[in-house]
């Protein structure tokens, strides 16, 4: 079942003062997906969005909305609402009124404004705060009411910038739970944008990783961790363990010393690559069984497994999560799938 | 500690304040008799006269036009100052502030010459040959006088409002279907409302009370109250009228405020005064 495509950015760039917020973003956003973009602090999250929302010019590139370009329809046209990365909550307007904004901007009826206000309150869990000041609320309980105040409004797409960020790991994962059924309920289409993987992970349809203004991957939550197209959107997804190979064969990685099979081919013969292995694909066991030894140098207990740093023969620091435990000081082998051997093309930095 | 800083103060406002008050009104409450003085509140049944009622009434009038036309001109100004499509904001206020480096009753002075019959005004008239005009010693010379006085009064606190309120407040509003008519009457405008209270406040409060504007661009012996109670203590001498016509005014002044802090009360924002 795949829907037709709702938003679309082609060749898009953005510059402030001749400095690339984005450059170059090709992404395309079907009806009712729900699409991450994920990336670290400055890397053109917020602005791609309000490129989308209508808050800024692309310098190059087109912003179609089912087909049509809307690259000079201004903001309050568009069939897009936005909850904004520091809410912007209208101050002088009760919690009740900032909600009801777009309604009655729509000149809907003041029945049907009380009900689908009181709904929204219930799905953010402010029952009772209709009458609150807006500025006496917790920066929490203030996100909650920008959630509100977008999702009412029912638009096609929402773009929510970072909406959770503000809010203890409950209620967070309350709301991820309620926004995701909201969206499927009601059909909106979401362009989510966060700083955790883990709810990019758990939430979405697609990802977008993004790194310094442009597209580093677009994939389902599977392809992205299991298949990174390269070391920093692994090491984003994730920890990893990171370090330099040769690929003497197709199937066959030289690292750390020592020759691995693994499930990559099509490089050029010994290309230089970068090596990634997820820390719960090491497995601990008897040093004479393994290709990679070392001696445990830290062992950290964070729950539900263990976290080691082992330090190999040449000095590479193995970072290994096992629910086992061997410790400081020992020696031991790290056992690995070829499967679990990731091999990635070298990007120039 | 805290009490001892703050003595000088208190002896400031008992001296310069408190005192002065506490006279004008054993003033106002009193009439002189033979021998001394006696209570009384005929001060201020006189005041309530027909003829003295016609200038609180023309005085109050003048205000309030003078305050609306301040108003009028002053918030588009300001927000053209706010706005960020305009890049010489500075070259505004500076437009705005520099007559007020120049003293107040030459600037007034200044258009004396502007408006009189063989002034500047009247002779670029006849230079296009266009009609004279003659609007020195009207109401409407008080008002010119009065607006160009008290205009950066009026724009400066409404400025002050305007340029702190969030580019993301308004980008929300428009985000949430509010076209740019809608965005000023339903967040820009209420938001701004602690400025103009403020700046009404401070046109309205000396243009009521203004003796010189009205004097010297006015003519008449009785323009304004201003000139009324001036007239009672430095040429008649009847110290008793002018302080009740003074307290009179302070009531009028605290009621005005009074309604104006119940519209601010909504907002509690930033007042400049
Ligand atoms: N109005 C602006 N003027 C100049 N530079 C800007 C402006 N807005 C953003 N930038 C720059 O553009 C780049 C991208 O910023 P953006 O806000 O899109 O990042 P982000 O991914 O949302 O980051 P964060 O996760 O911290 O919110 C940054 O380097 C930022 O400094
Ligand atoms: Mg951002």
């Amino acid at each position: 079942m795949v829907s037709e495509i709702i938003v679309q950015l082609k060749g898009v760039s953005k510059y402030y003062d001749d400095t690339p917020a984005l450059t170059d973003v090709d992404l395309y956003i079907r009806k009712n997906e729900f699409v991450t973009l994920l990336g670290p602090s400055g890397c053109g999250k917020t602005t791609m969005l309000r490129l989308i929302g209508g808050f800024e010019k692309p310098d190059t590139g087109t912003i179609t909305f089912n087909g049509q370009d809307i690259g000079n329809v201004p903001s309050h046209k568009r069939k897009v609402n936005t909850v904004f990365q520091r809410y912007a909550l209208f101050s002088h307007l009760n919690v009740f009124e900032n909600i009801a904004f777009g309604l009655r901007i729509k000149k809907m009826k003041e029945s049907v404004i009380r009900e689908k206000v009181s709904r929204m309150l219930e799905l953010v869990n402010l029952q009772g705060y209709e009458k609150r000041d807006v500025n006496s609320l917790s920066g929490g309980q203030q996100q909650r009411v920008a959630i509100a105040r977008a999702l009412v409004n029912e638009p096609d797409v929402l773009l929510l910038d970072e909406p959770l960020a503000a809010l203890d790991l409950k209620l967070r994962k309350e709301m991820q739970h309620e926004l995701k059924n909201m969206q499927r309920q009601l059909g909106i289409t979401f362009l989510f944008v966060t700083h955790d993987q883990e709810e990019a992970l758990s939430m979405s349809d697609t990802v977008v990783v993004m790194k310094d203004g442009e597209i580093q991957q677009i994939g389902t939550p599977e392809m992205i961790y299991n298949e990174p197209v390269n070391a920093f959107v692994a090491d984003f997804i994730g920890e990893s363990n990171i370090v330099d190979g040769i690929m003497r064969q197709d199937y066959l990685v030289e690292f750390a010393g020592n020759l691995f099979e693994c499930a990559d081919s099509g490089f050029a013969r010994d290309e230089l690559v970068d090596v990634v292995i997820r820390p719960e694909d090491l497995a601990l066991m008897p040093p004479d069984q393994a290709k990679l030894k070392g001696v445990v140098r830290s062992v950290n207990f964070l729950g539900v497994h263990y976290e080691m740093i082992v330090e190999g023969a040449d000095g590479t620091e193995w970072l290994v999560h096992s629910t086992l435990m061997e410790p400081v000081g020992t020696m031991v082998g790290l056992g690995l799938e070829p499967m679990d051997i990731h091999i990635m093309k070298k990007v120039r930095a | 500690m805290k009490r001892l800083s703050l003595t000088p103060y208190v002896i400031w406002m008992v001296l310069f304040t408190v005192v002065p008050m506490l006279l004008v009104l054993y003033y106002a409450f009193t009439v002189p008799t033979e021998g001394g003085t006696t209570w009384s509140l005929e001060n201020f049944t006189r005041f309530f006269q027909p003829i003295y009622l016609r200038v609180f009434i023309r005085s109050l009038n003048l205000a309030v036009i003078s305050t609306l036309i301040c108003l009028l001109l002053g918030y588009p100004a300001a927000m053209i100052m706010a706005g960020n499509a305009f890049k010489r904001k500075h070259v505004i206020m500076l437009l705005f502030v520099v007559p007020m480096w120049m003293n107040f009753l030459l600037r007034t002075y200044a258009w004396l010459t502007i408006l009189e019959r063989n002034g500047f005004l009247n002779s670029l008239l006849t230079f296009f040959s266009l009609p004279r005009v003659n609007i020195l010693y009207t109401n409407g010379a008080v008002v010119l006088g009065m607006v160009y006085n008290f205009l950066p009064f009026m724009v400066l606190p409404i400025y002050s409002v305007l340029s702190k309120i969030d580019k993301g407040v308004v980008e929300a509003a428009g985000d949430l279907g509010a076209n740019p008519f809608q965005v000023f009457i339903k967040v820009i405008l209420p938001l701004s409302l602690p400025g103009v209270v403020s700046g009404i406040t401070m046109v309205f409060m000396p243009a009521m009370t203004t003796f010189v504007i009205s004097r010297l661009l006015g003519g008449g012996q009785f323009t304004l109250i201003g000139n009324l109670i001036e007239q009672q203590f430095l040429v008649v001498g009847d110290w008793g009228f002018g302080s009740a016509i003074s307290v009179v005014m302070i009531v009028v002044i605290l009621l005005s405020m009074a309604v104006m802090s119940f519209f601010e009360g909504e907002e509690k924002d930033v007042a400049l005064w």
